[in-house]
């Protein structure tokens, strides 16, 4: 029980960051039919821009609480701006060009950043340890039963889903209940009828963009501190989160939530009680079946248009 | 004028869509474009609302602003909504969000409230359905979401595609009293239809268009009296 417990603890903490990166696949699904393919990368961006602020802030000794909000929102902020120039630059000339022209272009912008990233200039080709800007530590522990059955929670895991449950909630009120919001909705059904409303489409597109890898970046940041800062960091999360968006059913931002944590459990009761080896594999295992069985995903929606 | 196109040149690809279309629509007017299928209705429409891009001829709004080379969303800015062919509502947004999009540009709650109780005057069913998605609304209430959602931009100048479209005889009738309620109040009324005897009914005068261009223009009542209307849109 105890075991249980702890692998479903560890599961949401993981599956909170893919969570965080599953949003992002889904609102530019939503809005351009495109898989993202360059969307791990901004991920992994944000784990790199966090990097060198923790490194710039580390000598003025900064309480933890403060150094976080200035990693995190600078991260988000940089990943803002990166989201809105991959769109602007590599999608957006090919608007109305075939979706597999983009998609192609997405796995080519992958590459570069994946490359730029490995530079000097950027971060290097050897991972390193995030500097110590919070140290993980057990916040929560149970004993379940006996001594030896123990519980614990860090205050990572706590970070982490906090995070994710938090920027969730925002999310869905900038969605639901704000003017940008709306356009969004009504750009992800059609382009030409929301500029009949008015809505400047490629504002809203680029909002998307920028909405979407804010989030990732938060993902970023938590992996960063959890485990360490890599330029390649971004290529397992990044297809994780996809089938995670699958899961949930592309194009639903609800389901890339639920998606991303059901993927997080999956992968650590996969590790906990079959084998670490698996434990990639068994996402893409997943995604083979989601495909196979319910390929709209667990909250995606069929709509019928009536004529 | 409130809107003049002159010589408008359209075409998809090598295919000419529009060959030198002149059309004026003065303030107040309901002007009705009538014409058979394929004949370039919807893409004058489209053109200009900043939808497809001319190759040649201009767009003037009131007598001097040029429209072609307006984004779409510009073009709602200047004050002409256009109701699109087939509806177009966002079926999985309530019918509230689908008037509050047609209000976008306006960004005080107070007036697009005030807006929205003004429709609700024209359309009280869709008051009642407010909450309801506009998927699940009837063919006739979608139509009028349509078109309560374009009054929702406060238009000077609104574009009409085949109001009728799909409606059962008694609810085109109720539309177009509808359209003429709305003209009565001040809007400028550009309509296009396949049902030309109820366009040209109401419609002050007319405009019949054949493969891209403009074969004759007259008052509607003349329209309607016309022997060649008759035998090709009129059923004889």
């Amino acid at each position: 029980m105890d075991y249980l417990t702890q692998q479903l603890i560890n599961g949401l903490s993981i599956g909170a960051t893919y969570a965080l990166i599953a949003l992002g696949y889904t609102m530019v699904y939503g809005v351009l039919r495109l898989i993202n393919f360059a969307h791990g990368e901004v991920y992994m961006m944000g784990a790199v821009v966090a990097y060198w602020i923790a490194i710039g802030i580390a000598p003025w000794g900064w309480p933890v609480w403060g150094a976080l909000a200035v990693i995190f929102g600078g991260a988000m902020g940089a990943c803002a701006v990166l989201g809105f120039a991959i769109e602007f630059f590599a999608y957006r000339p090919l608007r109305n060009k075939p979706r597999l022209v983009v998609l192609i272009t997405a796995i080519g912008v992958s590459l570069l950043l994946q490359n730029l990233a490995q530079t000097r200039y950027v971060f290097g080709p050897t991972p390193e340890a995030f500097p110590a800007v919070i140290e993980a530590k057990t916040v929560v522990r149970w004993t379940m039963g006996g001594p030896d059955n123990v519980v614990t929670v860090s205050n990572l895991d706590l970070l982490s889903l906090g995070l994710s449950l938090g920027l969730m909630g925002v999310l869905a009120w900038v969605v639901l209940r704000t003017r940008q919001g709306l356009a969004l909705r009504a750009v992800s059904y059609r382009f030409d009828t929301s500029s009949l409303m008015g809505i400047n489409t490629n504002r809203t597109i680029s909002f998307t963009f920028m909405l979407g890898s804010a989030l990732a970046a938060v993902a970023g940041v938590v992996d960063a501190i959890r485990y360490d800062v890599r330029p390649l960091m971004g290529l397992m999360p990044g297809l994780k989160a996809f089938v995670a968006a699958v899961l949930g059913g592309i194009g639903s931002i609800p389901g890339a939530f639920v998606g991303g944590l059901v993927i997080g459990l999956i992968e650590t009761l996969v590790k906990g009680y079959l084998s670490s080896a698996y434990s990639d594999a068994v996402a893409f295992v997943v995604l083979i079946v989601i495909l196979l069985v319910r390929p709209s995903g667990i909250l995606g929606r069929y709509e019928a248009e009536k004529l | 004028m409130l809107l003049s196109v002159n010589n408008l040149e359209v075409s998809y690809g090598a295919i000419a869509a529009l060959q030198g279309v002149s059309v004026s629509i003065d303030r107040g007017e309901i002007v009705a474009l009538i014409g058979a299928n394929g004949a370039g209705k919807t893409t004058l429409l489209r053109t200009i609302s900043g939808l497809l891009k001319a190759k040649g001829g201009s767009v003037l709004w009131e007598g001097k602003k040029e429209l072609r080379g307006l984004a779409a969303h510009e073009v709602v800015g200047l004050g002409i909504s256009h109701v699109p062919e087939g509806r177009q509502i966002f079926p999985h947004l309530s019918a509230r969000e689908n008037l509050m999009l047609g209000g976008y540009q306006e960004r005080s709650n107070g007036v697009l409230r005030e807006r929205m109780e003004r429709v609700f005057g024209l359309f009280p069913v869709l008051a009642e359905r407010s909450e309801q998605r506009g998927g699940t609304l009837s063919g006739g209430e979608q139509q009028m979401l349509a078109i309560g959602r374009a009054m929702m931009g406060r238009p000077r100048l609104l574009l009409l595609d085949e109001p009728s479209l799909g409606l059962a005889p008694l609810v085109v009738r109720k539309i177009f009293q509808i359209i003429r309620e709305i003209n009565a109040e001040g809007t400028t009324i550009f309509l296009v239809e396949q049902n030309a005897h109820m366009a040209l009914t109401v419609a002050h005068r007319g405009y019949v268009l054949q493969t891209g261009r403009v074969m004759l223009t007259d008052t509607a009542s003349e329209l309607l009296e016309h022997s060649d209307v008759k035998k090709a849109y009129l059923g004889g």
